[in-house]
């Protein structure tokens, strides 16, 4: 049904370009001055045919199928129409037997209801579609009627692209509300609903040191409030990603003083690349490296040590972390650095100063605003990283600080959580919701204090 | 135009003005520019400008940098519309119609005043594609034909025909500044427009191309009405055939050119041709 | 500050200065370059280190996905038994289709090595080549059903275990050649070979140096698979040594001896594989089967092509990443024609019609916020709303795609805003002087003008799109998936996703698959930023 509505679509969409400029065309042959060119008022009958016929479509399609399934349920007593389980269930195997998919017995209520979900679709799909032809040639009569020499169709048709531009710009508000939305109801559901078993206080989420979502889906089993305990998730994370910060914050910022300060241009052409293409090296190809190569190394060197290491050991997830960031913070101090204006070195070498106490006492100094909100944007990127942790770092929520155990991280339980099967309306799967509200909470604060710094910044030295 | 005191004194001025022309024999104004004020967000650029600018004929705009006769220019042709922050009040009208009354559509507008700016600004397209670019959008020509006779004739009344004819389908960014420049005019000349505004158009340009399009210049005022800011006196006095002085925002004097250059009535004017300031 | 000197009292006594003795001087001076220098080098330090950390990734992949790119296939000979491809001689598809061809494989290996007799040595002979084997059989058959009732010549897939063994993986081995006469006394069945003297002393020294006692009770050292093991070649068979004296060694018969006759010195010798058979993945009888089918010069070693023509599979042999290119062209493809059109139509309204205003601020504030959102978040809005809203099709390149779209979005509309504002506005001043409409200006000389720009952080977005797997686990692309996925609602998985679930797995050549896909990942990524650069270079222009 889809497919003939759509190809009637493009049919009408032709048709009402054809006719509309065939008849300006005709218009202006016979001497009246156009205000629009033919293409105008072809592009006009388009938009006439294209808005009604999507829009009757977009509403009418999940209207058609809400009805046919309501309607398909009255075959079904009772008792299953008013449990959602139950009628979802019901629901489906419905859909499977109209689409020729089901498998096993098939009863009697369900075969009827069967056909009535069909024959409402077909019945409705077909009103779709006369209400969609009757709406597209409504739409090329009128604009086959607005043909004239003063009809501005250029106007008309570049106001409705500008909506068009404008609801293009609008779908980045639209993620970001759909982001909000369905982290955060999921979340508000995870500490407030009373149908949601074992459901944790926010302040038990906060300040619990106990995280075990597994243990807890066994509801009645042991002391289910202690087991969405945050912290240890929080200092996983951050011990990574302070390891991260540890090994990407000298050697980026180093290597970007060094690309900024005293590197050649031939050196610059060579050394950019390095960086370019550690940047674009995916992540889950760091993951494997980290887990594969780096992880074994150190338990390797550990053990030569004499020390006990984790074979997840947070220490190989925050280097090959660091390794990721590296390109990060030496790009981004590399320009807060070439916006340093000149005149400032000219005035420390001026006074006799070398060029890295020029760099130091005056470069880095006035760069350092540049340079900090740079950090708190690797911070940001690291703790939102998944892959590399999901694949080097533990499972465990160990609370600990030790860079040689495992730990897990915010990243890694949400996919652990939401990966596989899961209960939609389970306390665990919401758990993993509330946790993505924590990290897009924390990320979005790094990235506001920083782009802000970074504004205030530019301004003072345009 | 609610301003009573101010519009008395402007209303005479034009109607004398008016009347001048009229004694004088002269065809009846093309632009008639009333108590015209703009304004950049809360800067008054432009203050209760009133002229009026004859057809067929050359109308030089002159005066220091930042004194208004680009921001003049640009309003009659609504160019000041494209910037977010300019307001402009007052009147402007075309053969008695009304350029910022709310019925007109400016693109139609800009068709009839083609605009050549103070760079050359050729699209990075074929030359030809630079002439016909306006016929098309307007819908001026049938077919291919007619498009290519309407080619022609631009660039040959832009005598720029015998130096591109060979290379038509070469980008117009490829020309010479002064050849660029003539494209621009050719281009603004296939729309077949009343009237040319010229804002600078020779300050890009070294002294032979500028020679060029000076001639060029005086060959399409029995055409066209044109109108040309320019910073050089000099310019003004070659090619023009009336002369107003802007300064600070105000239209100070507007006459004959040969009156502004030789008897000016204001002491600003004066000062200004006599090169005391600018 | 001209003021302040002039109000200074002018009886002001001369500044103070420190007379620096000359060699304290100098001595400063070297100091401050010496510092100079260690900063300049620390510079470089760090960029080298970087690069390091860069070459380092790259070989230690390509180096563990080397292995990968071949595969050890059997070439035996094979009759195609029309009793059991095609029993009612009718040439029915079907039929021909449901045949047993492993029986034929079995019998084609078992052809190799005659005379071998157990289940589990049986067993262990089966079990060398892949069960890809016989569905490749099948499929020459189908192909071309006149080989039915020949004999053809063809190679069979090892499994993943042989490959790796012939691959070398397995480790060392050494052979000692006999010193003195051996009598075996049978050629099947567990046996014992006789030395004419105590020739054996040397490994019985090894045993105790490995930890192996004499045991009592058996009145022999015992051999486990936690030692390395000793198999003896004798009279063109093999004898697994599981007891040792110092003139006897005793074990089961791996492949059948030609004779009982006794041995001459250096005709026989005794071969140590130096890896315990309990940490290999492959047993002594094994090995001793593939190097007899490898003395036979029936092993070729090609190119895996197959590697790159079929789905997923369990048997890492078999595995390929065709799936998981095509889950990625059809998700990339839903992510290009999503993001490339709203991206380019946001970033012109933006640039150009936007008014200055909240709304247009908050726009802005929130494209540039998006950029930074982890991308699990965006995993998170997909699985929500995509798939428990609007119950769209889990695992399916549609939402896969429409869920990167959205992640590459403010990447797009960024870059494409950039190349929007380098273009000079002139262009769109003379455009509108000769009466075009704004929209006219933009759409016919300012947006093919930055045209080239937008390409290039549309490449680079796709790129970063390509190399994204997080938010794909959340909408379940995470499925084994076998068939190869033919449209956008179709079960599918990706590259990075595919390399994720192979990283998992424990098979040592799974390992090397990953890394391989790894490779063929970060070609393509190269390809793409390159294509990047060179549209760049070839295109940009300067105003």
């Amino acid at each position: 049904m889809t497919v003939v509505y759509f190809t009637a679509l493009a049919l009408l969409t032709l048709t009402a370009y054809v006719l509309a400029s065939r008849r300006s065309v005709a218009l202006s042959a016979t001497g009246v001055r156009m205000h629009s060119l033919p293409a105008y008022h072809g592009l006009l009958a388009i938009s006439l045919v294209i808005a009604p016929m999507l829009l009757i479509w977009a509403v009418g399609t999940p209207l058609v199928s809400q009805l046919a399934a309501s309607n398909a349920l009255t075959n079904f007593p009772a008792e299953i129409r008013n449990d959602a389980l139950q009628a979802g269930s019901a629901l489906r195997e419905i859909k499977n037997l109209a689409a020729g998919q089901h498998s096993g017995d098939v009863s009697d209520a369900l075969r009827a209801a069967t056909d009535t979900y069909s024959a409402w679709r077909t019945s409705g799909n077909f009103l779709l579609l006369i209400i969609g032809l009757t709406a597209a040639l409504a739409g090329i009569a009128t604009s086959l009627r607005m043909v004239s020499g003063q009809f501005r169709a250029r106007n008309h048709f570049e106001r409705i692209v500008r909506i068009v531009l404008m609801a293009c710009a609008g779908v980045a508000v639209l993620t970001t509300i759909g982001i909000v939305a369905s982290v955060l109801t999921e979340t508000i559901r995870f500490f407030f609903d009373p149908n949601i078993k074992g459901r944790p206080g926010i302040l038990d989420f906060l300040f619990g040191t106990e995280w075990n979502p597994q243990q807890a889906m066994r509801a009645d089993q042991g002391d289910i409030k202690s087991a969405y305990g945050f912290v240890p998730l929080l200092t996983g994370t951050l011990l990574i990603t302070a390891i991260a910060m540890c090994v990407a914050g000298p050697l980026g910022l180093l290597s970007a003083i060094y690309l900024a300060e005293y590197a050649s241009p031939r050196m610059r052409r060579y050394a950019k690349p390095v960086l370019e293409i550690l940047a674009g090296v995916p992540t889950v190809v760091l993951g494997f490296f980290a887990a594969l190569t780096v992880a074994p190394y150190i338990r390797g060197w550990g053990e030569a040590l004499g020390l006990d290491v984790a074979s997840e050991s947070a220490l190989a997830a925050g280097l090959v972390m660091g390794m990721m960031i590296i390109p990060f913070i030496s790009s981004l101090s590399d320009d807060v650095m070439n916006a340093v204006p000149q005149s400032l070195r000219d005035g420390a070498y001026a006074l006799g100063a070398t060029k890295s106490e020029a760099i130091k006492q005056v470069v880095l100094p006035a760069a350092l605003p540049g340079i900090v909100s740079a950090f708190m944007l690797a911070m940001s990127r690291a703790i939102g990283e998944t892959m590399i942790v999901v694949m080097a770092a533990g499972l465990a929520a160990n609370l600990t600080l030790n860079p040689l155990d495992a730990v897990t991280t915010i990243t890694v339980q949400i996919k652990t959580i939401l990966v596989g099967d899961q209960e939609f309306d389970s306390a665990k799967t919401l758990a993993a919701f509330a946790l993505g509200f924590v990290l897009f909470f924390i990320t979005l604060i790094l990235n506001i204090i920083a782009l802000r710094i970074v504004r205030k910044y530019r301004e003072q030295y345009d | 135009m609610e301003n009573s005191t101010v519009d008395l004194s402007a209303i005479e001025r034009v109607e004398a003005a008016r009347t001048a022309h009229l004694t004088a024999g002269a065809k009846p104004a093309k632009v008639l520019a009333h108590d015209v004020n703009v304004y950049y967000g809360d800067k008054h650029a432009l203050q209760a400008v009133n002229v009026e600018i004859p057809d067929r004929g050359v109308m030089a705009f002159i005066g220091p940098s930042g004194c208004g006769k680009s921001t003049f220019l640009r309003c009659i042709n609504r160019m000041n519309d494209t910037i977010a922050s300019c307001r402009v009040t007052g009147k402007i009208t075309i053969d008695d119609q009304d350029i910022y009354d709310r019925s007109l559509d400016v693109v139609q507008l800009r068709a009839r005043v083609g605009m050549v700016f103070q760079k050359p600004n050729p699209f990075p397209k074929s030359i030809y594609d630079n002439v016909a670019y306006g016929p098309r959008i307007h819908g001026l020509t049938a077919n291919k034909a007619e498009l290519d006779e309407v080619v022609q004739s631009s660039l040959e009344k832009a005598a720029l025909w015998n130096e591109v004819k060979d290379r038509l389908q070469d980008s117009g960014t490829g020309l010479s500044g002064g050849q660029q420049q003539r494209l621009c005019i050719a281009r603004a000349i296939a729309v077949n427009p009343d009237i040319i505004l010229m804002d600078e158009p020779c300050s890009a340009l070294d002294p032979i191309a500028t020679a060029k399009v000076e001639t060029l210049i005086d060959e399409l005022r029995s055409n066209f009405c044109i109108i040309i800011v320019t910073h050089s006196m000099q310019q003004a006095a070659r090619v023009s055939q009336r002369t107003a002085f802007f300064h600070l925002g105000t239209l100070v004097e507007e006459d004959s050119t040969k009156t502004i250059f030789s008897n000016p009535k204001d002491q600003r004017t004066q000062d200004y041709i006599t090169g005391r300031f600018g | 500050m001209t003021d302040a000197i002039s109000s200074l009292p002018t009886q002001l006594p001369p500044a103070r200065r420190r007379a620096i003795p000359p060699d304290v001087a100098a001595a400063r001076v070297r100091r401050r370059y010496a510092s100079e220098r260690t900063f300049k080098a620390l510079g470089f330090g760090a960029l080298a280190l970087t690069a390091v950390f860069l070459v380092a990734l790259l070989t230690s992949i390509i180096v563990k996905s080397l292995p990968a790119f071949s595969e050890h296939r059997a070439v035996l000979s094979v009759l195609v038994d029309a009793a059991i491809v095609d029993a009612d001689g009718k040439r029915n598809a079907d039929a021909i289709r449901a045949a047993d061809y492993a029986s034929l494989t079995r019998a084609a290996i078992t052809a190799v090595i005659p005379g071998i007799e157990g289940r589990t040595a049986r067993k262990a002979l089966n079990g060398l080549l892949s069960s890809g084997a016989a569905d490749d059989l099948r499929d020459r058959v189908i192909a071309n059903p006149s080989i039915i009732g020949t004999t053809i010549k063809t190679p069979m897939l090892f499994s993943d275990d042989v490959d790796l063994y012939l691959k070398g993986d397995t480790g060392r081995h050494t052979a000692a050649l006999g010193a003195a006469e051996l009598t075996p006394s049978d050629v099947k069945g567990d046996i014992t070979l006789t030395a004419a003297n105590q020739s054996f002393a040397a490994l019985i020294a090894d045993l105790e140096r490995e930890g192996v006692a004499n045991d009592a009770e058996a009145g022999a050292h015992v051999l486990d698979g936690r030692i390395p093991s000793r198999v003896v070649y004798i009279n063109g068979g093999a004898v697994k040594v599981v007891k040792a004296t110092a003139n006897t060694l005793a074990g089961p018969v791996l492949l059948p001896l030609s004779s009982v006759t006794p041995a001459q010195a250096g005709s026989w010798n005794l071969t140590t594989y130096v890896q315990p058979e309990s940490r290999r993945r492959i047993s002594d009888q094994e090995i001793v089967f593939i190097d007899k089918i490898r003395s036979a010069g029936a092993i070729e070693r090609g190119f895996n092509w197959r590697f790159f023509t079929s789905g997923d599979s369990r048997e890492p042999e078999l595995a390929g990443i065709r799936g998981a290119l095509i889950g990625t062209a059809l998700t990339l493809f839903v992510t290009l024609i999503l993001c490339l059109p709203i991206g380019v139509l946001a970033a012109i309204y933006l640039e150009e019609f936007a008014p200055k205003n909240w709304l247009t601020d908050i726009i802005e504030v929130n494209i540039n916020n998006l950029a930074a959102v982890p991308s699990i978040v965006f995993g998170l809005l997909g699985l929500a709303v995509f798939l428990n809203y609007f119950n769209l099709p889990r695992s399916a390149p549609l939402v896969g795609g429409l869920v990167l779209a959205l992640l590459v979005l403010p990447t797009i509309i960024i870059s494409a805003r950039a190349a929007i504002k380098a273009v000079p506005p002139s262009i769109r001043e003379a455009a509108i002087g000769l009466g075009a409409s704004q929209q006219q200006a933009v759409f016919h000389h300012v947006l093919p003008l930055a045209m080239p720009g937008i390409m290039t952080g549309t490449i680079i977005g796709m790129a970063h799109a390509l190399g994204e797997t997080a938010p794909l686990l959340m909408i379940g692309m995470v499925a084994f998936i076998v068939d190869v996925p033919t449209s956008i609602s179709d079960a599918a998985t990706v590259l990075p996703v595919q390399i994720y679930l192979w990283s998992d797995l424990p098979e040592a050549a799974f390992q090397q698959r990953t890394a391989a896909a790894i490779v063929v990942l970060l070609g393509f990524l190269f390809a793409m930023n390159g294509a990047a650069i060179w549209l760049r270079n070839k295109f940009e222009r300067r105003w």
